[in-house]
């Protein structure tokens, strides 16, 4: 079984996967962001490759990419830092990026050390259906990893089913059609959350855009697995001088 | 891995699934999905349906002003001892080739039911031909622009909000073009119902390089009938235009792509140098990738980030190129050149004095190119006048004070 649907086994309600940028805020902070993500309550971690160019993202990420690859941050060195990851973080990591710097990396040769350092799922929202059955697919799973699909309000019930289909550790539910750190409307959510539950998908479904506190956490969890937290926890970061304390505070706040 | 390849062999048209060749797709996340799929699913529908195409051609007509004239510029010809005739997009309305697509992709919107329209811009010309269109058909126009160009291109920031457009400055990454491009993708995943995306060139994800390149190819079409009747064949031996996304170019090209006999001739920005770290010659420093939705030559460093280039001209000053173009240079089809800042600014002091025209700096660098083409007396060059330079004049004139 992998990590990722061992995490859901072991606690299928009430999941917490928290995004971090890698690089980001210093360019050696990567590990010791995630090891207090692990440490203070985190269920997942979801590390982002930073890209000049993040079409899905806010501003809030697309800022913190920026700094990181100013910070000299790349494909190669995040490889070079999560070479050891294994000895001390247990908690499914996914990476998540675009496919840009990855291509220039070489798509398989990506995947086969993303699986070496012993990554668990990747989500590349710029890597669509199409090109995934066409050529892509194939080469993730050949590396074992997971690939999560995102899916949306307006996504239809007929390709949500094939996303999950084609999706395998969990759906990545984006709660309204929006970039990251917008805020939203959580009746709406609701309804569409409730719809999905009642597909009865093979996946867990994760919640993520627009998530940021405890008040929003425990609404996204009550019709879904769990949701993902990005850019309130970004912020946090930004304007931390103690990674650990920061990390602590901001998980205390969400999960007690 | 194995290719995408296309399934016919014309040069005009992509496959099912967007690919001149190797490149084009749509490399979107699935926020932007319904947006772009019901694009997609009717764009040719609608273009073939006879009360667009014909609301479409009465207002090239009657309000662009179409046919633009195809005029023989005889001094510059002599000047190169061959015949050269200059397609004159810079006589449209708004003064460049930009409105064309501008009006077929805002009737389109209109038969979608949007009611909000979104566009990207650099130097402004394209922002401005679809506030235009907006102001004509009253629809909400929001107009992103890197902050940076806000501040170069004052005047048509202006004329922009004169129309009732609202400019929205790009504050994100270097602030020019490419960030006015993720900014205008940011709001139509933001707006996933109401409002359409006005991309102004051949890029984007599919269907936009097709759909683009189709609304810009009125230019060839009119060149094809307008040549035979001066010259007694459709067919020239040359066609020139200038290449920054490409939209005039894969106008200008479109009814020759399948024509063997004729040559096509796509003009970069060389900017100071074309390996001078300051430029924008995309074929020639770009690798394949993904930028904006689809798979093309992309200036980028080795890790994969996109680079910022730079062109004197803010309309070439674009870090990638269409997928069509792409496809163009690696077969071979077109031959691409470039043009230094330097070298396309006494160009347009060149054609200036010699025919009477300003041209757009970005119609400059195409007739820098003819200085390095050797022609032959009877063959029969076409070089698309894509803009005038009326927006360039603060740039022209400080030239003129540095060489006086």
């Amino acid at each position: 079984m992998t990590r990722i649907a061992q995490t859901f086994l072991n606690k299928p309600k009430q999941v917490l996967n928290v995004y971090c940028t890698a690089g980001y805020p210093q360019l050696n902070s990567t590990l010791t962001v995630m090891q207090a993500l692990q440490q203070y309550g985190a269920d997942l971690i979801e590390l982002g490759m930073p890209y000049s160019d993040p079409l899905a993202d806010g501003p809030v990420i697309q800022q913190s990419s920026s700094v990181a690859l100013q910070n000299g941050m790349s494909i190669k060195v995040l490889f070079e830092q999560l070479k050891d990851c294994r000895k001390t973080i247990h908690i499914p990591i996914i990476l998540m990026g675009y496919m840009n710097p990855i291509l220039q990396y070489g798509f398989e040769a990506f995947c086969k050390k993303a699986a070496e350092v012993g990554v668990d799922g990747l989500i590349l929202p710029d890597l669509p259906e199409y090109e995934f059955e066409n050529m892509y697919g194939a080469v993730i799973k050949k590396y074992q990893l997971d690939f999560i699909f995102l899916i949306t309000p307006e996504t239809s019930e007929e390709r949500i089913r094939k996303m999950d289909a084609l999706s395998s550790g969990f759906l990545y539910a984006v709660s309204s059609s929006a970039t990251t750190g917008k805020d939203k409307n959580f009746n709406e959510v609701n309804t569409y959350l409730q719809r999905l539950q009642a597909m009865q998908l093979k996946n867990p479904i994760m919640v993520g855009f627009g998530v940021k506190d405890k008040s929003t956490f425990t609404t996204a969890c009550t019709y879904s697995n769990g949701a993902i937290i990005g850019s309130a926890y970004i912020q946090a970061l930004g304007s931390s001088t103690d990674i650990a304390a920061t990390t602590q505070q901001f998980l205390e706040n969400i999960l007690k | 891995m194995s290719q995408t390849k296309t399934n016919s062999v014309s040069y005009m048209h992509p496959n099912e699934h967007g690919y001149f060749g190797q490149f084009g797709g749509a490399y979107i996340p699935e926020m932007l999905h319904r947006n772009v799929e019901e694009l997609r699913s009717r764009y040719l529908e609608i273009m073939h349906e006879p009360s667009f195409v014909a609301a479409f051609h009465q207002l090239l007509r009657d309000y662009v002003g179409r046919p633009s004239p195809l005029f023989l510029a005889e001094r510059l010809s002599a000047l190169h001892n061959t015949r050269i005739y200059l397609k004159r997009e810079d006589l449209n309305h708004t003064g460049a080739h930009k409105i064309n697509n501008a009006i077929g992709q805002v009737l389109l919107a209109q038969r979608l039911g949007k009611k909000r329209i979104i566009a990207e811009t650099g130097a402004g010309q394209h922002g401005v031909a679809t506030a235009t269109v907006c102001a004509l058909m009253g629809l909400e126009c929001i107009v992103y622009m890197g902050e940076k160009d806000i501040e170069r291109q004052a005047p048509n920031v202006a004329r922009m909000q004169m129309l009732g457009a609202k400019v929205v400055a790009a504050t994100s990454g270097s602030k020019t073009l490419k960030d006015a491009t993720n900014e205008a993708i940011r709001d139509w995943i933001n707006h996933p119902n109401d409002t359409h995306y006005v991309i102004g060139s051949v890029v984007g994800p599919h269907p936009y390089p097709d759909m683009v390149a189709r609304f810009q190819s009125v230019i060839s079409e009119e060149t094809r009938w307008q040549l035979k009747e001066k010259t007694g064949s459709e067919l020239p031996t040359h066609v020139i235009a200038c290449v920054g996304g490409g939209s005039n170019a894969a106008g200008a090209f479109y009814h020759f792509l399948d024509e063997p006999a004729v040559q096509l001739i796509a003009v970069e920005a060389a900017g100071l140098g074309v390996y001078s770290g300051m430029s924008a010659a995309t074929s020639q420093l770009g690798k394949p990738g993904i930028l904006h939705g689809s798979k093309s030559l992309v200036m980028q460093t080795e890790d994969g980030q996109v680079v910022e280039p730079h062109s004197i001209s803010a309309g070439l000053d674009y870090p990638g190129i269409g997928p069509l173009h792409a496809h163009l240079f690696e077969s071979g089809r077109a031959t691409f050149l470039s043009a230094t800042d330097e070298e396309a600014l006494q160009a347009a002091f060149e054609v200036t004095k010699l025919e009477g025209i300003i041209p757009a700096l970005e119609t400059a660098h195409a007739f820098a190119a003819l200085k390095q083409m050797s022609f032959k007396a009877n063959d029969v060059v076409v070089l698309c006048l894509s803009g005038r330079g009326d927006k360039d004049l603060a740039t022209y004139m400080h030239a003129m004070q540095k060489n006086d």
